[in-house]
């Protein structure tokens, strides 16, 4: 499986973002977005994600199952983390696997991975945000695709948290997974760099 | 089917939960009809008269009330891009969003007419025809009114828009509700058009409404 843009132009309110855009990444990869702020960092991984339309260029990716696109493929870890504060921890990861569907395992299980056994029945709306990333993060876990996009994923992750994600993403690369993370800090993975907007 | 029976079941869950809103439409459905014999004044006749056109009144506000809830929070906490990707396609999803919206806020209209039908002084049979035809106009609205919740949400701008995008759409749905009723009173026999009518808008928005919702909503992705 190859992920690959080229010369990928984004234009958002008039405004264009950044334009010639090269990149490439195969299964068992993971490439870390970086640059300054507005950069257009979150842009990239949206149209990787299908919810822009590029301006210019191209995504492509080959040698995934042919009857799916590509961001049916893909999970999408943004700053906005779809959660219902009104739902349950547990109520919130069920419905997740139960819509996004494919491949899934127990949410039980992801909710003890990352830690979050403890509240599977508080309402979402008493987690910390810390805990919130936590339970974004379980979502991962329990609905398998092979494709992970994340924005800034350690955001407001603790320190043992950032560790756990790590071993983590370790295991999705060790699976054949692949991961375009768009990243301030080290992403604890080998990975390759992408620089995006001004780099001088 | 999981997919759909999963996201129907979820807004169901939210609407009736605290602060969900599902009870709202119910409450403002009450107020106006409370208040009306207060303003029209003590004149049981006229109120009778008047009766279907104020419940299918009360309840098409009512209905607005609540459409903007339809997929506000769900764009802002990142819910709808997720849907978007999704395997399930955005247009079965909208349906599904819409059936669960009209289950948790329309449905309750329906089931509260007979209580409101007394204060109004109607009978018997004339409340049963405005509540039947409640209940084959109100997915009309609620269908045709996703159109707009949807535009209202991708051009960032909420209820006022809503109210005048939607209002327009609904006029038919309320002259042809108010016909049914009124006839069903009156005449018997002359019940069968307006009512034939009211269905097939039902059935118009079911099938229009989630395709133009997730055509705007597509459309609008930011």
């Amino acid at each position: 499986m190859r992920l690959s843009g080229r010369e990928v132009g984004c234009v958002r309110g008039g405004r264009e973002v950044f334009s010639g855009l090269h990149f490439q990444a195969a299964s068992g990869e993971a490439l870390a977005v970086v640059g300054p702020n507005g950069s257009g960092k979150t842009s990239l991984l949206r149209l990787i994600a299908g919810l822009l339309v590029p301006a210019s260029g191209s995504i492509i990716l080959e040698g995934g199952e042919s009857e799916l696109t590509l961001a049916e493929q893909s999970h999408y870890l943004g700053h906005r983390d779809a959660l219902k504060p009104a739902l349950s921890v547990s109520e919130n990861l069920t419905f997740w696997r139960d819509f996004l569907g494919g491949a899934t395992s127990s949410a039980a299980e992801s909710l003890a991975v990352v830690e979050l056994d403890h509240a599977a029945r508080l309402p979402a709306a008493y987690l910390s945000a810390g805990q919130r990333r936590r339970l974004s993060i379980a979502r991962l876990l329990t609905v398998r695709r092979p494709i992970w996009l994340l924005d800034e994923p350690t955001n407001a992750l603790d320190t043992a948290g950032q560790k756990l994600f790590a071993t983590l993403m370790g295991d999705h690369l060790a699976r054949g997974g692949l991961i375009v993370a768009a990243t301030h800090t080290p992403l604890g993975v080998a990975a390759r760099t992408l620089h995006v907007g001004d780099v001088s | 089917m999981t997919a759909l029976g999963a996201l129907i079941r979820r807004d169901i869950r939210i609407a009736l939960r605290v602060g969900g809103g599902a009870l709202i439409g119910v409450l403002f459905f009450l107020t106006v009809v409370v208040l009306m014999p207060f303003a029209i004044g003590p004149d049981l006749a006229l109120l009778a008269r008047l009766g279907p056109a104020i419940l299918w009144l009360g309840a098409l506000l009512a209905s607005l009330l609540t459409l903007d809830r339809l997929f506000m929070a769900d764009h802002d906490d990142g819910s709808l891009d997720l849907m978007t990707m999704s395997r399930t396609p955005l247009e079965l999803s909208c349906a599904a969003k819409a059936l669960a919206h009209w289950l948790a806020a329309g449905l309750p209209l329906v089931v509260a007419t007979p209580v409101l039908g007394l204060l109004l002084n109607l009978e018997l049979g004339a409340t049963a025809a405005v509540a039947l035809t409640l209940l084959a106009g109100t997915p009309a609205l609620t269908f045709t009114g996703m159109i707009g919740a949807a535009l209202a949400v991708t051009l960032h701008r909420g209820g006022l828009l809503l109210a005048v995008l939607v209002l327009p759409l609904s006029i038919p749905v309320l002259i042809f509700g108010v016909a049914a009723s009124e006839a069903a009173i009156t005449d018997p026999s002359s019940f069968g058009a307006p009512f034939s009518i009211l269905c097939a808008l039902s059935l118009f928005g079911l099938v229009i409404g989630p395709f133009a919702a997730a055509a705007s909503l597509r459309h609008g992705l930011d």
